[in-house]
């Protein structure tokens, strides 16, 4: 074994981890090993307020046992570090960022999984960091890199990260010691030994079989999308039937389309019913046709595409009629049992939370009513002071799980509601919008197709999300007059979904008007 | 009872004479202390110093066994006035606190236990919290050794010179009559190490014993004329003796080299960091020998001229190696040299930083460019040059990589206090808030963003004194309930009663010191075996006068929260107007209830156990919800369906059924997406009964509404 440092005789061990993780245990288990073996180590870490969830580093050092002892140093230094464990993918990051990571020396074992920062997880849209990019910084970088889902390992094996990190730091072969001595710290330690030596053993292998191989694969960190739909279709014959006939009018609708057309089908018959699948076709149908018209075909239908995508979520809107669907189906309460890991001798409680106000109540009522009490200020406040509250709502009872079920049951009436026409009515003049661009600027068209992106969300959540996506299409004149127009569009809507109440958007309106067309 | 248990550790302070001690060096400090027959011990705590007072609190039987009394004082100026003790007895007396914040508060007592000086040795643990992960302004403990005239050690970060300063500070202490710091980097805290034991000692003379036989000397009070004399003493007398003591038993060490034109002068605790950038240079080997000469100030102040001006001799150039600013070493040596005609260059500053840790590269560069003026052919040609690491890799992941600050834990009942907080703000506009210390300051980072001053411990609510007599509107201001104990009730609230500010005050009282590792304080619920605990903060604070308080026992109801800070901020009531917001640690409350919950599912107990979940089909997307938490458990999670644009809400299987989503949810009329399942585990007859028949009737339901509608089943649902 080609062990590292071999220079001064001294190994360098940085653990990045996450505060909560552990890394104090993983630290404690690397020091029992290598005193185990005859080592001098040192372990320092920087406690404190990092500890809660914030990146923490625990350093170690060791040599083998001499007559003097030898002066350890209390931190990393860039450039000089043999083994670095990143107990999550960004930490892997940040090891390289500051310096632990080098092609001449490094090993670097790391887990694959993320742990979101806060700032990925509050951008009303997609705020990911793109893990592949340190994946491939990672590879690049280091000497060697065995990287998976190690907290993956750790959950299968019903232990915590330490275990599966300490296997894979055996596995990678970058320590001198023997597994065997590996498995006699875990045992030694103590607590929850078997699942830990199970955690540890399949890390191990896994790690050991990476590094066997020249090259590491690595994961994936996020899936490619599906590429195509197999949901299997089951109901009574007759609706069979027409669903067959549904099916067979996809193939009017071009074919690079059709993949999305048949997901949106898919989703708005399951929303309402296969007329409702008619309704959708029949739109999609009028895109493609002005699509063709407008030289779609040069574009790979780019138009109708994106149009089979966003009809179908603008159809299939989210009103308290499907809130109910949704919570009172079967396969929804399988998933939430198989998520809690409820087995039979167990007992489910199901807790709902609704908070209903006098805008929902309305918009579930017939148009006409609905409208009604929504023109007289002073019934809506009342009806609002009756509704508006919070609800923790039962659902594995029988009262309020029935009461869902009717309410869900409304579906059949669907078409008469107020929120129904309000919804197919915005629908209209956003589409109307979109396709009186198609024959002049083509890619502008979908790109307002693409604008209904920013409307999701329920009550305040859905007004706002309302409030960005009319602010983004009343600046459509003076943008349809820019050269850049799709771009311009484009760039709006991104900033539209920057931060929550949409002032990025505001400054790059302001600033549009101000500056002359490009 | 504090976040992390020395129990099994503490075992380690009986070790004999020849034993072998491992462990980190808090403990090894501990151990230091009771073989230096140490009469009384306290603190504060405050992270790198925490260990060591939950060390103490761990170890009180052995504590008692010696006789030595321990203090969990209220604050670092408390515990330096117990130094008190030292002053007119014969007794050892030490205590510890967090670096430049702990001898900030410290400094009064610090002032005037340094003026009468001491009989007994007195030594204060300094955690020096500078560089990285640190949580306060970044300053030195070195100016108030100065100003107060305070002996400052700085020992070689390793177990052994640790243990030895402990036992040199007391001896300099009581051979000068001078207070002693014993000066700690964070790392050092918790390096791990060995060193050989000694024997414990009981103190020769006990705090019993003194108080059965009390002493008083007048001259030892400050107060004119003796203020002065105390002075001409400092001067005339201890400061020659500890500079004699310091030089007598070698407390500052010279290490030889052969490149002895050159030298390098350097605090202690950066002995190792050189060393490494020594060897990185190809100028030193593993064990610390070194090309170039060192000598090691053990003993950061006083500075033994004569000490210093010996090394110097024959040397062309030295560096000076010193952390932190302003550079008050290199000023006094360049200062030494230059009053004795000295031609030996001085750097230090000039070829290192001025502020920042000096990290393991900051000192290797520094090394290499004092090396490259004063002795260029020492450098060899085939010095191993290490590879300069490609931080940024291919591509940019520096924009990539998030950033990751601390932040609330999964669970905390810190958390919806402060999603209240936003929502009152966004109906009430943005209002004037001041933090404090603690926890509860992660709030001022996302999602939050709420308080944006901290103008140190306790002093949330009197850093607002300057706003309270508008009668427009009303400022807030948090604190804790540590910072409430620890100086809170007399300088904020006494402060704020008399002044009858009219401002709005949210104590969040979670039930411990809790940003310091969960030690108790006066308001805790636990009951305490050494300590008085539960007393209540609002009956304290109706003691003091103030008139309007409201008591919030679950801070999970974010409804009931942002009501009473909506009558707070809107009520005719003059003065002060107080909310204590009270719910357990989440981090302690789940080490306290998990091993019980456990033991009752073990032995078939019924226990009924909280969970949140997010339906994915019914999540848009926005995030909303994490705007208002930021829960570790609460995250996103990418759907395997092309229709859908964003991520969706994910709780993990971490969540502790806190509460918070589901309250929120329902507070900011968010969306239904949330649901909380309660599994019953060891249901009762009674339990199973209802359920076969709910879910009878559901399952009936169910099959009976599929059979009028098509039903997908696959990819998504």
């Amino acid at each position: 074994m080609n062990s590292p440092g071999t220079e001064t005789g001294i190994i360098k061990l940085a653990i990045m981890a996450v505060g909560g993780q552990g890394g104090g245990v993983l630290t404690n288990w690397i020091l029992d090993l290598a005193r185990g073996n005859g080592y001098t180590a040192q372990a320092t870490s920087v406690a404190g307020v990092a500890q809660r969830t914030g990146a923490t580093i625990y350093y170690v050092e060791m040599m083998p046992r001499a007559e003097r002892a030898p002066v350890f140093s209390l931190m990393p230094t860039p450039g000089d570090v043999d083994i670095v464990i990143a107990a999550e993918l960004m930490e892997a990051g940040r090891a390289i960022l500051r310096g632990f990571v080098t092609r001449d020396r490094t090993t670097l074992v790391a887990s694959t999984h993320r742990m979101l920062a806060v700032s990925e997880k509050v951008a009303p849209g997609d705020g990911r960091a793109p893990g592949e990019k340190v994946l491939e910084a990672a590879r690049s970088r280091a000497k060697r890199c065995i990287a998976f889902d190690l907290d993956q390992i750790a959950a299968d094996n019903g232990t915590v990260i330490s275990a599966s990190l300490f296997g894979a730091l055996a596995g990678s072969g970058a320590l001198p010691f023997e597994d065997a001595h590996f498995e006699e710290t875990i045992r030694a330690s103590g607590r929850g030994v078997d699942a830990s030596l199970a955690g540890f053993r399949e890390a191990r292998q896994v790690a050991h079989d990476r590094s066997e191989g020249s090259t590491d694969t690595g994961d994936a960190t996020q899936k490619p999308e599906s590429s195509s739909s197999t949901a299997s279709v089951s109901g009574p014959p007759e609706l069979l039937q027409r669903w067959k006939a549904l099916e067979k009018r996809l193939n009017d609708i071009p074919q690079p389309a059709r993949q999305f057309a048949r997901l949106g089908l898919e989703r708005v018959v399951d929303f309402q019913d296969t007329e409702y699948g008619d309704e959708y076709l029949d739109r999609l149908q009028r895109v493609a046709t002005i699509d063709k018209e407008s030289g779609g075909e040069t574009r790979n239908f780019a138009l109708t595409t994106a149009a089979a995508k966003y009809l179908a979520v603008a159809m299939t809107y989210d009103d308290v009629i499907r809130v109910a669907d949704l919570k009172t189906r079967a396969p929804r309460f399988d998933r939430v049992r198989k998520e809690l890991g409820v087995n039979d001798d167990q007992v489910l409680h199901l807790t709902e939370f609704m908070h209903p106000r006098a805008e929902e109540v309305c918009a579930m009522l017939p148009a006409r009513w609905g409208r009604y009490i929504e023109s007289r200020p002073k019934l809506f406040r009342f009806l609002d002071r009756v509704v508006n509250r919070g609800r923790r709502v039962r659902t594995d009872t029988m009262f309020w799980f029935w009461t869902l079920h009717m309410i869900a049951g409304l579906r059949r009436h669907r078409r008469r509601l107020l929120r129904h026409e309000v919804e197919l009515c915005h629908l209209q003049a956003w589409m109307d919008a979109a396709l009186s661009c198609a024959p002049d600027n083509y890619d502008l068209a979908v790109e307002i197709i693409n604008n209904r992106r920013l409307v999701k969300g329920y009550s305040d959540t859905h007004e706002r999300g309302m409030s960005k996506f009319s602010r983004v299409m009343d600046m459509l004149d003076r943008v349809a007059a820019r050269d850049d127009a799709a771009t311009c569009m484009r760039e709006m809507r991104e900033a539209a979904l920057a931060d929550e109440e949409g002032a990025a958007l505001d400054r790059m309106i302001e600033s549009m008007k101000q500056s002359p067309a490009a | 009872m504090a976040e992390r248990s020395f129990k099994a550790e503490v075992q380690k302070l009986k070790l004999g004479a020849g034993e072998v001690f491992h462990g980190e060096g808090i403990l090894a400090i501990t151990k230091a202390l009771l073989e230096s027959g140490v009469g009384y011990v306290g603190g504060y705590q405050g992270a790198p110093i925490s260990h060591l007072m939950d060390v103490l609190a761990d170890s009180q039987d052995i504590l008692a066994e010696l006789g030595v009394r321990f203090q969990a004082n209220a604050s670092e100026s408390a515990a330096t006035a117990m130094l008190s003790a030292s002053v007119h007895y014969p007794i050892r007396g030490a205590v510890a606190y967090k670096g430049a914040v702990g001898v900030n508060v410290a400094s009064d007592a610090l002032a005037n236990l340094s003026s009468a000086g001491v009989t007994g040795g007195a030594l204060v643990v300094v955690g020096e919290d500078y560089g990285e992960g640190s949580s306060i302004m970044q300053e030195r403990s070195h100016a108030f050794a100065m100003k107060s005239q305070v002996w400052l050690l700085d020992p070689r970060p390793n177990l052994p010179s640790i243990v030895k300063a402990v036992k040199d500070g007391f001896e300099l202490s009581e051979a000068s009559g001078t207070p002693v710091m014993l000066m700690v980097r964070i790392r050092a805290c918790h390096v791990t190490g060995e060193f050989t034991a000694d024997d414990n000692r009981r103190p020769p003379l006990g705090t019993v014993d003194a108080l059965n036989a009390p002493q008083r000397d007048t001259s030892r009070v400050v107060l004119p004329p003796f203020s002065y004399q105390q002075e001409k003493d400092k001067i005339e007398k201890r400061w020659p003796a500890a500079l004699k003591f310091i030089r007598e038993n070698r407390l500052n060490e010279f290490f030889e080299g052969e490149a002895d034109s050159i030298g390098i002068v350097l605090q202690g605790g950066m002995f190792n960091g050189v060393i490494r950038a020594l060897q990185q240079l190809g100028l030193a080997n593993v064990y610390g020998d070194s090309r170039v000469p060192l000598y090691v100030l053990n003993v950061t102040y006083p500075l033994v001229e004569d000490e210093f001006l010996e090394f110097c001799q024959g040397k062309d150039a030295i560096l000076v190696v010193e952390e932190g600013q302003p550079d008050f070493i290199e000023q006094a040596l360049g200062s030494m040299l230059y009053k004795r005609g000295g031609t030996t260059r001085l750097h230090g500053k000039d070829v290192l930083p001025m502020a920042g840790e000096y990290t393991g590269e900051v000192l290797r560069k520094g090394i290499a460019a004092f090396l490259a003026e004063a002795a260029p052919t020492l450098l060899p040609e085939d010095a191993r040059i290490m590879e300069e690491p490609d931080r940024n890799g291919n591509g940019d992941i520096a924009a990539t990589v998030p950033g990751r600050p601390p932040g609330f834990c999964t669970g905390c009942p810190e958390r919806p206090i402060f999603a209240a907080m936003k929502l009152v703000q966004k109906e009430h506009g943005a209002q004037q808030i001041s933090a404090d210390i603690g926890c509860h300051l992660f709030a001022s980072l996302p999602p939050f963003g709420i308080g944006g001053s901290t103008m140190g411990y306790g002093l949330g609510p009197a850093s607002n004194g300057a706003f309270t007599g508008t009668p427009s509107k009303r400022p807030i201001s948090i604190i804790g309930d540590g910072g409430f104990w620890h100086n809170g009730l007399s300088s904020s609230f006494s402060d704020a009663v008399f002044n009858q500010s009219d401002s709005v005050v949210m104590v969040v009282d979670n039930y411990y010191s809790a940003a310091t590792g969960g030690q108790d304080v006066p308001s805790s619920r636990a009951s305490n075996p050494t300590k008085s605990t539960r007393h209540p903060i609002a009956r304290a604070l109706k003691g003091v006068g103030v008139n309007w308080v409201r008591q919030i026992d679950r801070t999970y109801d974010v409804k009931a929260m942002r009501k009473v800070l909506d009558e707070a901020i809107t009520t005719e009531q003059k003065g002060p107007k107080v909310i204590v917001a009270s719910s357990e640690c989440m981090l302690n409350r789940q080490r306290r209830e998990r091993p019980e919950r456990d033991k009752d599912k073990r032995e078939g107990r019924r226990v009924s156990q909280p969970r949140f979940g997010v339906d994915e089909d019914v999540c848009t997307g926005d995030h909303a919800c994490m705007r208002l938490s930021g829960c570790p458990s609460l995250s996103v999670k990418h759907l395997d369906d092309p229709l859908r644009d964003d991520p969706v809400a994910a709780i993990d299987h971490t969540c502790v059924g806190c509460g918070n989503c589901g309250e929120v949810a329902d507070a900011a009329v968010l969306c239904p997406s949330f649901w909380r399942g309660d599994m019953i585990h060891n249901p009762s007859w009674m339990d199973r009964k209802l359920d076969t028949l709910r879910r009878r009737f559901i399952g009936w339901l169910q099959r009976r509404g599929a059979r009028n509608r098509l039903v997908f089943t696959g990819t998504r649902s």
